[in-house]
């Protein structure tokens, strides 16, 4: 699963308007074209999927969405302002935080440790205080201990709070890269772009579906509507030539 | 029996993120400084000149070492370099501002020692693992040719060594050829014990935790918002304050006078380097195990061994100590990545059921 979950408090967007959308996105790594011409748009609040066959471009899409790639044609804008090249740190602190299809914790790191780095953006004490770690680095540390408490109570993960994540079972891992994705912006009402194999929890979950197909928008809507597109059908299960 | 946390209740967060949040650890490490401080009167002139005085120096350097490669996981070659350059830094400015303070100046090398560090460090932005190694082997190199070809860093001195001058704290020689080995060893422990205090309050907050979320998953560390220029280049800049510091007791406290291009070879690097390792990656009290070790062997096995019946040479004895240390590196490596903190850790998790199986 990956997700984009940018902050509501900084946003002006009422929910249910456009958050970020992609235009006319092309990708290409030498000749080949990872993302032809795509264009949707997520809107404020609500789980938009990203689905397709393998080689679909799902994760090419959100790694340009995520600044890892700066896409050749085409623009991405995001709360109403287009973004020109945006490194990924940028783009975190923008607000947009994601997870990995295979988990990418810091796997010698425990569970707190892991969920506090997600803060890291929100914490400023400078290398005086921090060498000291009294003062306004214990205060901003504790302040931030407390968000994180909120987190590992919501996800429900207080056992493991002290184990390396590296020592955890998948479904653990997968639990606390969450926690470390939610702990950036720290609202639990985000905006999410999943991106799932699962067609069950696809339908169960989002609210519209976009469909990549060899790096091409091939179908975008609500579940149902996707569900029945014969293009979709076709992509899934293939054609008879 | 002794060692259980069973009862002790935190309260708040502050007690909870505590560097040593179990009140066993706390009495146990108020032991050992207590030991500390009482040891230089208990054992002989010769313990003190060839094991604790170079182990409390190299210490120092063996924690910076494990900030940049344990912590952050770049490896470096260059730390004898960086303690070359602090040792230097310090003689430099106590000739040139003797009315200063030494203690001051020890300290003051360390900033010479990170900006050296920091330029050397540059190249980590782009390459990782084997290659920056190599990189800091030419730090190592350049630093070395610049200790020996650079007459204004030893004051011209003929020998082109370096003669640490005598130095005082409150009328007391603390450098130099007068002064006592106890004062000596005490100022080395002060050092060691606040850049240990340092060091470990440092792992403990926000930069040390994106010292390791770089390690173990940069592209993921970005995302959180960690720019990786920033964070390594104060991982090089800490360590080498650290190399630095180190390198100026090494000179100032234990050998009294050193000539760069012998003893900052890299041979030391590796030593510091093999320390690290042996020690444990990523572990403070690691560091001292791995110091502990590379300092102790060759005394233990050049003066130990003939002291039960073995006859060996001082040469043959250097060279078995090598050999040692080279099979423990790469078996520890393979077995035992967290080195000898890693025994220490699971000794205490027995220790936390003993004396019933779990």
């Amino acid at each position: 699963m990956l997700h984009v979950s940018p902050n509501a408090a900084t946003t002006g967007i009422a929910k249910g308007e456009v958050l970020l959308s992609v235009e006319n996105v092309s990708l290409r790594f030498g000749g080949v074209k990872a993302i032809s011409d795509v264009s949707f748009d997520i809107r404020k609040g609500e789980v938009r999927a990203i689905i397709g066959p393998n080689g679909a471009g799902k994760t090419s899409m959100l790694n340009c969405i995520n600044g890892f790639y700066f896409p050749q044609e085409g623009h991405i804008t995001y709360k109403g302002v287009r973004r020109q090249k945006v490194r990924p740190h940028e783009a975190a602190s923008s607000g947009i935080a994601r997870t990995f299809q295979n988990v990418a914790l810091f796997k010698g790191m425990t569970t707190l440790d892991n969920i506090m780095t997600g803060r890291t953006l929100k914490m400023h004490t400078g290398l005086f205080w921090q060498l000291l770690r009294h003062g306004p680095a214990m205060r901003e540390e504790i302040e931030h201990r407390r968000k994180v408490e909120d987190i590992i109570d919501f996800l429900e993960i207080q056992a493991i709070r002290k184990i390396p994540v590296g020592k955890l079972p998948y479904g653990l891992q997968k639990r606390v890269e969450l926690g470390r994705a939610l702990a950036v912006n720290q609202t639990f009402g985000t905006t999410i772009a999943l991106i799932e194999h699962d067609m069950g929890v696809v339908m169960d979950l989002s609210d519209r579906v976009v469909v990549l197909e060899y790096g091409r928008k091939i179908a975008d809507g609500t579940p149902d509507v996707v569900k029945a597109d014969q293009k979709v059908i076709d992509a899934y299960l293939g054609v008879a030539h | 029996m002794f060692y259980r946390e069973t009862g002790q209740f935190k309260t708040n967060y502050a007690d909870d993120m505590a560097i040593f949040p179990i009140r066993q650890d706390r009495i146990g490490i108020a032991i050992i400084i207590a030991i500390a401080l009482i040891l230089p009167f208990m054992v002989s002139d010769f313990v003190l000149k060839t094991i604790l005085l170079p182990f409390l120096a190299l210490s120092v350097a063996v924690i910076g070492l494990n900030i940049l490669t344990g912590y952050t996981g770049l490896i470096s070659l260059g730390s004898a370099g960086f303690m070359g350059v602090g040792a230097y830094a310090c003689y430099k400015l106590t000739t040139l501002f003797p009315e200063v303070n030494i203690i001051i100046w020890i300290f003051a090398s360390g900033f010479f020692a990170a900006a050296v560090g920091v330029f050397f460090g540059l190249p980590s932005l782009r390459i990782k693992g084997l290659y920056l190694a190599v990189a800091t082997l030419a730090a190592q190199f350049f630093l070395q040719w610049a200790f020996v070809r650079i007459p204004w860093l030893f004051n011209y001195n003929p020998s082109g060594a370096i003669e640490v001058p005598l130095r005082t704290l409150f009328g007391m020689p603390i450098t130099g050829p007068t002064a006592e080995l106890e004062v000596k060893y005490l100022i080395c422990l002060g050092f060691v014990i606040g850049m240990t205090w340092l060091a470990s309050n440092l792992v403990h907050g926000r930069i040390g935790r994106s010292w390791m979320a770089v390690r173990d998953m940069d592209i993921a560390a970005e995302l959180m918002g960690i720019k990786l220029l920033n964070a390594k280049l104060m991982a090089f800049a800490v360590s080498s304050f650290f190399c630095g510091v180190s390198g100026a007791l090494f000179v100032f406290l234990y050998l009294g006078g050193a000539e760069a291009g012998t003893e900052f070879a890299i041979r030391l690097s590796f030593l510091i380097l093999f320390a690290v390792i042996i020690g444990g990656t990523g572990s403070m009290i690691g560091s001292f195990f791995g110091t502990a070790f590379i300092v102790a062997l060759p005394t233990i096995l050049k003066f130990g061994a003939p002291a039960i019946g073995i006859a060996i040479t001082g040469a043959t004895a250097e060279k078995i100590v090598l050999m040692i240390i080279g099979a423990l590196t790469i078996y520890l490596l393979i077995v035992e990545p967290h080195g000898l903190a890693r025994l220490w850790q699971i000794m205490k998790q027995k220790l936390r059921v003993w004396p019933f199986p779990y």
